[in-house]
């Protein structure tokens, strides 16, 4: 079919330009290091899960699923072993790697939760912090900051439950008798971010040293990620969008306005849960690692929409590939000036003006 | 089959529509009707469940709308919704091919059942050679067409139109209903709530009407297009007639008009005897009008706006009591326009004591024959005289009957003065 082939052609595509802007962003830094070695030293840390024949308990101890008493283990086997200098292995699947697959996982997760933020509103100023997900995000990440709390998972914890808070609170203002209006859900959106501005500005005068800290948060940054961050947000990332994927036909069909959607069989409240639901927490782990950053979810999805139309089939897996090419891409050059800048600040820098270029040439007047 | 039994909606608070029940049998189109604002729409919305019924029960094939799913009502009823407006720029296959959403499920893909249902659609809504345009790209008139094929699409045995026709020419308005034709003459069922009338009498084998949420009548055009109801309906002077093309019922709102003590008498058949008949009757004056023959246009004038007539047998000369008829109304008439100059009509309007010649007819050519004419024709036959009378619209009145007061009128706009200027005692001949 003519779309499953373009769906696989933009994809193909943009996961092209994905790895090639992961490895290109490797080699630079303060060390510049050569793309081969980059990608010797990233084909060195994949490890292929392999159904092994074992006598007994394995070896390989932890790494081994428990299979054992059939007599069969997954082991994980490096299939390469190239030797790289040890220096340039640890900058590389140290320090760069982390930060730069939690940018693209950042951006993957924004960019797919705008697409769906303005397809559901049918808005094209939606953006996944539209119900109130980011303003939760650094309420509970400025509190966090500031006061001396302890709760699990520390600031990014705080983060994602206060994210998700806001939502949920926008979203209960705004249902009245098991509907929510979408207009309504904007407007209580509005009023929860307003709200939870003064809260953040208040908590900022309270703190003392902390202030730097705190702001820096707010600007949005992917500083010192790790590994375990990656690992924390990549499966929420991907379970989410798996779930959003499943219902871009619905979201397509939710275009055509409620009462159409609704005598063409969604049952539109229900979706209406669903897809605030998983855009919300898709947002909030995004936000959770890094920040509030800002335009990504709004004019990636936009851009994508020129190029490839409105059908969220094939918006939907564009916009959450471009997305993360997209921060990958902000990020290096955040961290490669003279001074290393919050992320937040280039996407705004280059999103604005970009965005203020399409609007001129009337390229953005809907969805 | 839909029904509703004793629906009432209110929304808001405030009652929309009450106590609404009719039927729509199968292979029927049902014309929902009534005034803006009446809650046609309201009832379109609760027999597709898109609106809850407070009072009563729909029914869709014997179960009632509040106990099925939105796939499942959505399986049964297609809905052309009353704004087609979209957005955004899918092209217009897609547009239709969301009409298979009930259809699919989640994972499934699209299937040779699902790709032929768009095809059957695109084709018999004449939409196929601009398929892959964008929606944004197409008129509104095929607009229309685009969702109604998405309805089309859903397979579904029961199809809901919100005004199909609004904001549509009348070439696209027609083709709409044909297309809600073909598909009721499958034995399916369609309900299209209209506010045009005639479109609705001309289509539907039956129409609800609905006013101020209740309904006042249900039927067959005929029995529901009727003054009374009408009036009672949209609050204003409606003229039914049947429509001299589709012979369909034909309902005309009329203009609002000032009511005059004076009566008037109006001799004329043809053209002519119903301008005057219309003038007459639109100046406020209680109007009579004499001797038409049956199928006369005169005549259907006057039924239409309910004035009382003598008639007679077309191709024929007057009837004794055809004649004795007009003649009371003369009498009893203030002022006898005379519309056409036939010797039988001049004969009448002899006895009354003031006549207004109305028209370009030449008294004196006029009456060459004497039966009066089933189809009237402007009696138009010297043109110098025809425009003389033209420009001078109040004439001498050179050919005056023993005792009555004549006045001559050419122009349309001074029939009315003419005749005020008759009651008013100054005949408008002097010299």
């Amino acid at each position: 079919m003519e779309r499953w082939g373009r769906t696989l052609l933009w994809c193909g595509g943009l996961s092209l330009a994905l790895i090639a802007s992961v490895l290109a962003s490797a080699t630079i830094g303060p060390v510049s290091i050569p793309i081969p070695v980059v990608a010797r030293v990233v084909l060195d840390g994949i490890s292929v899960p392999t159904l092994a024949l074992a006598s007994g308990p394995s070896e390989t101890g932890a790494a081994a699923v428990s299979l054992a008493r059939l007599g069969v283990g997954i082991e994980f086997v490096s299939p390469f072993e190239f030797s790289v200098p040890e220096t340039s292995r640890v900058i590389v699947a140290q320090l760069r790697l982390p930060r730069i697959v939690l940018a693209a996982v950042v951006g993957f997760s924004l960019a797919s939760a705008g697409a769906v933020m303005q397809g559901f509103f049918r808005n094209p100023m939606a953006d996944p912090s539209i119900i109130g997900v980011s303003s939760g995000a650094a309420a509970g990440a400025v509190a966090f900051i500031v006061f001396p709390l302890s709760v699990p998972f520390g600031l990014q914890g705080m983060a994602f439950g206060g994210a998700l808070a806001a939502a949920f609170l926008v979203y209960l203002i705004a249902t009245e008798g098991g509907r929510t209006p979408v207009a309504t859900l904007l407007l209580a959106g509005i009023a929860i971010q307003t709200f939870l501005g003064a809260v953040i500005s208040f908590m900022l005068l309270q703190a003392g040293w902390q202030l730097k800290q705190a702001v820096y948060w707010l600007m949005g940054h992917l500083q010192a990620s790790t590994w375990g961050e990656v690992g924390a947000t990549l499966p929420v990332a991907l379970l989410a969008f798996a779930v959003l994927a499943a219902y871009a036909r619905d979201l397509n069909v939710l275009l055509l306005g409620e009462a159409d959607a609704r005598s063409l069989g969604i049952e539109v409240e229900r979706t209406k849960r669903i897809l605030l639901g998983i855009a919300s927490v898709i947002t909030a782990g995004a936000v959770a690692v890094a920040g509030v950053i800002g335009f990504v979810g709004l004019i990636v999805p936009h851009v994508m929409r020129l190029l490839v139309g409105p059908d969220h089939r094939i918006l939907l897996p564009t916009s959450a590939l471009a997305g993360a090419v997209f921060l990958v891409l902000a990020d290096t050059a955040a961290r490669t000036g003279p001074a290393e800048l919050p992320v937040g600040i280039v996407t705004a820098a280059l999103g604005a003006p970009f965005f203020i270029y399409l609007l001129r040439r009337r390229e953005v007047h809907a969805l | 089959m839909i029904e509703l039994d004793g629906v009432g909606v209110s929304l808001g608070g405030q009652s929309i529509v009450e106590r609404v029940s009719f039927e729509v049998p199968e292979g029927t189109l049902v014309g929902l009707v009534g005034p803006n604002g009446a809650g046609k729409t309201t009832v379109v919305k609760t027999i597709n469940g898109l609106l809850a019924p407070d009072d009563g029960e729909v029914r869709i094939d014997g179960d009632p709308v509040t106990g099925l799913s939105a796939r499942e009502v959505s399986r049964r009823v297609a809905t052309v919704p009353q704004d087609t407006s979209l957005g955004f720029d899918f092209p217009v296959r897609e547009v239709v091919a969301m009409g298979r959403t009930p259809h699919r499920s989640r994972f499934e893909r699209t299937s040779p059942v699902d790709r032929e249902a768009v095809a059957e659609a695109l084709e018999r809504t004449r939409i196929a050679e601009f398929a892959d345009r964008s929606i944004e790209a197409v008129s509104g008139g095929e607009r229309q067409r685009v969702i109604l094929a998405r309805a089309l699409c859903q397979r579904s045995s029961h199809l809901l139109l919100d005004e199909p026709t609004a904001s549509l020419d009348i070439g696209h308005g027609v083709r709409i209903l044909r297309l809600a034709r073909e598909f009721v003459s499958e034995g399916k069922t369609a309900l299209a709530a209209i506010h045009e009338l005639d479109l609705a009498a001309r289509f539907c084998e039956e129409l609800v009407l609905l006013a101020d949420g209740e309904v006042l009548a249900t039927g067959p055009p005929e029995a529901v297009l009727t003054e009374t109801d009408l009036e009672a309906a949209f609050g204003v002077d409606v003229a039914v007639t049947s429509h001299p093309v589709t012979g369909a019922v034909s309902a005309t709102a009329l203009p609002d008009r000032p009511s005059r003590s004076a009566s008037v008498h109006v001799l004329g058949s043809g053209q002519e005897g119903a301008a005057a008949i219309t003038r007459c009757w639109r100046a406020g004056f209680r109007t009579t009008a004499g001797t038409l023959p049956k199928g006369d246009v005169a005549l259907a004038r006057a039924r239409a706006l309910d004035i009382e007539a003598a008639t007679t047998e077309p191709f024929a000369p007057i009837s004794p009591a055809a004649r004795q008829e007009s003649a009371r109304m003369i009498r009893e008439a203030d002022v006898t326009v005379l519309a056409e100059g036939r010797e039988a009509y001049r004969e009448l309007a002899a006895a009354s004591e003031r006549t207004v010649v109305f028209g370009e007819n030449d008294v004196n050519e006029g009456g060459a024959d004497d039966g009066p004419r089933a189809i009237g024709a402007t009696a138009a036959s010297g043109g110098t005289e025809g425009d003389a009378t033209l420009d001078t619209p109040i004439e001498n009145g050179e050919h005056e009957c023993e005792g009555s007061e004549r006045v001559q009128v050419g122009s349309d706009d001074t029939l009315v003065d003419a005749i005020e200027r008759v009651l008013d005692g100054r005949d408008g001949s002097e010299n």
